[in-house]
């Protein structure tokens, strides 16, 4: 029965994949959309904010300079811009903004908005927090020549200036508010975007309505939304199927998928994509035997990634094999490149032959360690528990710990554990982020394998200036292939994201990423 | 007046005599089925490797999520590890953590409540406060902020500071009970006399107020397994418990069993029904075991 | 009397100085704290500078004795803080949830009353019968199967027969009764069944108790048809302990519903202290656990003064 279960849904996927033939209805206005979202934000400051759980409920409230193309990522937007221009040294960006845009409480806004808006978040004062610093170090000056431009001038040229300036958590506000209390949008929601901030009831709910001043015409089509915070999934997707929500727009596991389609049929659409996210394992290089690269290597290469890929697919948030960047992504490798680094043959045979070899090699063929994992069911669990069977498998025997999350990030940042299931999302594809997880610990925040390694660290600045893309992925390829080799950080499994929504949902757009396309601008509902 | 040559021939009711067991048996049928499916529990537990059928830890990718068949009385779970070998293996988890916690909860509160009996004044004082701080925290409150603070310490798949986190509620009740038992016997005659006597306060403790407080010892011993079962299921339920992969009935019903509940219930039900069976057969035999051992203490 | 009670107040005071030393040194102990945890969590890039600001702002660089004191003295003139991960008031917190745990409580105690006092009594009126048995099973499965295990059977059963789930977010039963109870009531049976099983062993002991007594003999012996009279004397009798248990279970509840809460998706107290715990949010699991403390402490010390006010012996010892 599953197998037959799991054929049906893959028909109705691929079914519900084809895109567009919805979009040539024409939209309807009204109605409330009520969406789950699986955690709560602490408080109401962009700036300060990481989570999907903040963009969700609200992301809605706001506009950004510029904006992911929902329709055709990554496709840069404007979205409070009109037009913009980038000097040919590359050194200066112009915005034009657009003219008719109001804040709700029904001040105009203007570019001086936009300046106090990034002077925030570049230097935060009067005790604010930004985040997002180190995104705008290289920007020099930030002028405003009329009410209607706004100039960035760059110390230097930075490729990702672009992307940042789409950034979904560069909120724009209000310069008078921003001037009365910096503080101002930690506990308040003032923003120019579709829907107007109405109550959060803290644990329950979170209502915006909409915003009749909102500049683009006929926008949002939604009267409301309600975004309900279920944190128990089993709760969540039980809410919809039971209908009492419409979607969950982070993403769903395979096995909610199935039992979705099954008991709801044609009502639903499954939206899938694969995801920014990757699960790596971290091995600490000061604790022994992990300090010996030939260890790490092993323990790479006994793992059956392109089997693993297919059956926990089926049961978790897991598909894609891929190596440092998002497979699917214009510069990662190709798989049939990437089957020649290690640890991704698909001769597992020969793979574990020479992890074994290694193992002897290094002394510690009868290995035993633990592997600390982050106490989340998804897809953390299964994919710790399939690493453990793939190591023992080559007569490695593994534990498995799974302290809480704060303990978990506590102990990954404090180099208190062997190996460590670790992983990263980001909001966009981008070298320069994915890679930080992979150059030397002293220059990432988020390399907890404590290595230091200098060769990529050279690697990664000449790619970052680098603008000539094929000369970039030769780059990204020997940063690769020097990175699995000596396995500090591992790539296992990348992420798959699994949205389900009712189809009486439309225009909401699927993305790589769960921080994007949330403004709900051009979402309605057909009823 | 004459003397009644006949004495009344009076007829007394000798109970036969039985083994104990037996005359358990006999008088708390309810209880001895309790102790016969507990025993039951303990040789699946113990023997878990020759009675259940697959590796409880071997995954099979062909076999995810199979209802119950021949091959899997109970089906798999989403791993297609086979449910019922996890539920044999899960009672020697269950009674692990049962055991120990209650063995360690007890074992201290008891040797609290007759220290605090024995000594009485500021220490018993102090300790008795300490105990009411302690009894002031709902069990699983307790449990989670100590599960929380102790962190994990996994040894051949069972977390040794889970058992601890378990324990520790138990110790104010135990300690009580106890100390009241204690402060009884403390009176008593003997005591004084052997105090008398000159005897230490070890030997006067484990000489003759330990053997009689180990009745209502015995009666929270078994109530508290029963207990220490259900919170480590709803430890592990919360993720706070016994970690992946290890067996454990709690953990069954939590993380992907959660969500593939309604495709296939079979994993959510037999788990359930096997925590809810262990508890049950505790409980029948601990009320029984209070019965017969001592009707008058009230648990 | 009144010293007796003067006396047991006052011996709160060192209880409850004991629980926040615990607790405050408990939460201190844990490992990770809630700067990490929030910037941390989905990954992404946050300097060690915005971490060590950000635990400045939460006066989390403190010394340990003057972050005790500043909790204390704050508790003194009844203001709990603002919470570490939300920045508002502790107090507006909890006590928008407060309702929520406290409607199911009531809920599950008058449902556990409801059922438990007819069975108690039954059981006891027909000791060693088979009514007697079965209801002894009922009460004893009742405390063996998790509650919130039966809790997801319902909403199992809920979804399959009427592919309906109880609402998501609470309505006060005020604004609409209808609404409210259908969310409210699967959470007071799954949590109901447990204290009901409690309660009804609670009430068969003490009846059998008081049917030992003369007077209740006497009455019995005059017949069958006596034994209605027989069940509303010794019913009045055996109120106080069977009340005794409802009470203290009630105060435990909380602890009950920390699990039930999380299956049902109900924004109440014990959702928000596996929450709070698990983001390391000192201030609200202070608050919480003082909360639940001092409630349990309270209908402890009512108790107490209820037995005290019925056999003065105890007041002299």
């Amino acid at each position: 029965m599953p197998r037959k279960l799991l054929l049906s849904v893959a028909l109705t996927t691929a079914v519900a994949l084809l895109p567009a033939v919805a979009d040539a209805q024409t939209p309807k206005t009204g109605g409330e959309l009520r969406f789950a979202v699986s955690a709560e934000p602490p408080d109401y400051d962009c700036h300060a904010a990481t989570s999907f759980a903040f963009i969700h409920p609200v992301r809605p409230h706001y506009n950004t300079l510029l904006k992911f193309d929902p329709e055709n990522y990554p496709k840069v937007v404007g979205d409070l811009a009109e037009s913009w221009e980038q000097s040919a040294d590359g050194l200066t960006y112009t915005f034009k903004l657009k003219k008719n845009v109001k804040f709700h409480d029904g001040t105009p806004f203007t570019s001086e908005d936009v300046k106090a808006t990034y002077e925030r978040i570049r230097n935060p004062q009067g005790g604010a927090r930004s985040i997002r610093k180190a995104a705008y170090a290289d920007i020099d000056s930030i002028e405003t020549p009329d009410e209607y431009t706004v100039v960035f001038k760059l110390k230097e040229r930075n490729a990702s200036m672009l992307t940042n300036f789409a950034s979904p958590w560069d909120c724009i506000y209000s310069a008078a508010k921003l001037k009365e209390d910096p503080r101002f949008p930690e506990r308040n929601v003032l923003g120019t975007g579709p829907f107007k901030f109405v109550e959060h009831a803290a644990g329950s709910h979170w209502i915006g309505e909409r915003f009749e001043d909102y500049h683009v015409e006929g926008r949002p089509y939604l009267d409301s939304y309600r975004a309900i915070f279920i944190t128990n999934t089993a709760a969540r997707v039980n809410a919809l199927q039971a209908g009492e929500v419409l979607a969950e727009f982070r993403g769903h596991s395979p096995a909610d998928r199935d039992k979705l389609v099954s008991a709801l049929g044609d009502k639903i659409e499954v939206h899938e994509s694969p995801w920014i996210c990757s699960l790596v394992v971290t091995f600490n290089t000061e604790k022994k035997p992990f300090d010996d690269a030939r260890v790490r290597r092993a323990l790479s290469l006994a793992v059956d990634r392109w089997q693993g890929a297919e059956a926990l697919s089926k049961i978790a948030l897991v598909r894609h094999v891929g190596g440092v960047l998002r497979p699917g992504y214009e510069l990662a490798t190709p798989p049939e490149e990437l089957e020649k680094l290690p640890g991704f043959s698909r001769d597992i045979k020969a793979s574990r032959a020479e992890a074994k070899k290694l193992l002897k090699e290094a002394g510690v063929s009868d290995l035993k360690f633990k592997l600390m994992n982050r106490n989340v069911p998804m897809p953390y669990t299964p994919v710790g528990v399939f690493l453990i069977d793939q190591w023992r498998q080559i007569g490695v025997s593994v534990e498995h710990d799974q302290p809480e999350t704060k303990a978990y990030i506590a102990n990954l940042r404090g180099g208190n554990y062997e190996a460590g299931l670790d992983f990263n999302c980001d909001a966009v594809d981008d070298p320069n982020l994915q890679l930080a997880k992979y150059i030397s610990s002293d220059r990432s925040p988020i390399n907890y394998s404590r290595a230091i390694d200098r060769k990529l660290d050279e690697l990664y600045d000449a790619q970052k200036g680098e603008l000539d893309v094929e000369k970039r992925k030769q780059i990204l390829r020997e940063f690769e292939k020097h990175a699995l080799t000596e396995a500090y950080t591992i790539p296992t499994i990348w992420w798959h994201r699994i949205v389900v929504t009712w189809k009486q949902l439309k225009g909401w757009h699927m993305s790589p990423s769960h921080y994007l396309n949330q403004d709900l601008q051009d979402v309605w509902l057909d009823q | 007046m004459a003397i009644a040559e006949e004495t009344p021939q009076i007829t007394y009711k000798v109970p036969k005599k039985r083994h104990p067991l037996l005359q358990f048996a006999f008088t708390q049928p309810l209880g001895a089925a309790g102790l016969v499916f507990i025993i039951a529990l303990f040789i699946a537990g113990i023997f878990a490797e020759y009675v259940a059928p697959y590796d409880p830890l071997a995954l099979d990718y062909g076999a995810m999520l199979a209802p119950p068949s021949l091959d899997h009385p109970m089906g798999t779970d989403a791993f297609g590890r086979d449910v019922f070998s996890r539920i044999i293996y899960g009672a020697r988890t269950a009674l692990a953590v049962g055991f120990l916690s209650s063995l360690l909860g007890s074992g201290i509160g008891a040797v609290i409540g007759v220290v605090s009996a024995y000594f009485g004044g500021r220490i018993d004082m102090l300790i008795q406060r300490f105990m009411d701080i302690l009894l002031s925290f709902p069990i699983i409150v307790l449990a989670l902020a100590v599960v929380a603070v102790l962190g994990k310490w996994p040894v051949g798949g069972l977390d040794l500071n889970l058992i601890v986190a378990i324990a520790i509620p138990m110790v104010p009740k135990v300690a009580r009970v106890v100390r009241s038992a204690a402060l009884a016997i403390r009176e008593m005659p003997y005591v004084d006399a052997a105090r008398a006597a000159g005897y230490g306060h070890a030997r006067i403790i484990f000489r003759h107020i330990a053997p009689n407080v180990v009745a209502p010892f015995l009666i929270m011993f078994t109530a508290f397994i029963a207990q220490a079962i259900l919170l480590e299921a709803s430890l592990s339920f919360l993720g706070l418990g016994v970690t992946e992969p290890t067996a454990a009935w709690g953990l069954m019903l939590s993380g992907s069993s959660e969500e593939f509940y309604q495709q296939a219930p079979w994993m959510i039900i037999f788990p359930g029904l096997a925590i809810s069976f262990a508890v049950f057969a505790f409980n029948l035999f601990g009320d029984s075991l209070r019965d017969w051992l001592d009707p008058k203490i009230k648990l | 009397m009144l010293r007796y009670t003067i006396n047991r107040l006052l011996l709160m005071i060192p209880t409850l100085l004991g629980v926040a030393v615990l607790v405050f040194l408990l939460l201190r102990m844990m490992p990770g704290d809630i700067v990490e945890l929030r910037f941390l969590m989905e990954g992404g890039q946050v300097s060690p500078e915005v971490l060590a600001q950000e635990r400045a702002r939460l006066g989390l660089d403190q010394p340990l004795w003057q972050q005790f004191i500043d909790w204390m003295t704050g508790l003194a003139v009844g203001d709990f803080g603002v919470s570490m991960w939300t920045g508002r008031p502790v107090w507006e917190e909890i006590s928008s949830r407060l309702e929520l745990s406290m409607q199911v409580a009531i809920m599950a105690t008058i449902l556990a009353t409801l059922i438990a006092i007819p069975l108690g009594t039954l059981a006891a009126l027909f000791k060693d019968t088979w009514i007697d048995r079965i209801i002894q099973v009922f009460a004893i499965a009742g405390l063996a199967v998790p509650s919130f295990w039966l809790g997801m059977l319902m909403i199992l059963g809920l979804l399959l027969t009427f592919n309906w789930i109880p609402p998501l977010t609470f309505t006060p039963i005020y604004e609409d009764p209808w609404t409210n109870l259908s969310q409210l009531i699967w959470p007071a049976m799954a949590v109901g069944y447990r204290y009901s099983a409690v309660a009804t062993r609670m009430t068969r002991s003490t009846i059998l108790e008081v049917l030992q007594e003369d007077y209740i003999r006497t009455a019995r012996a005059k017949g069958v048809f006596e034994r209605l009279v027989v069940a509303r004397h010794a019913m009045r009798n055996a109120m106080l302990p069977v009340v005794t248990v409802i009470g203290l279970e009630f105060a435990f509840l909380i602890g009950g519903l920390v699990v039930t809460e999380q299956v049902f998706n109900l924004n109440g107290i014990g959702k928000l202290f596996v929450e709070t715990v698990t983001r390391a949010d000192y201030t609200m699991v202070q608050a919480l656990v003082m909360l639940v403390a001092t409630f349990f402490i309270v209908i402890n010390f009512l108790v107490d003064l209820l037995y005290a006010a019925l056999d003065p012996r105890i007041r002299y010892r």
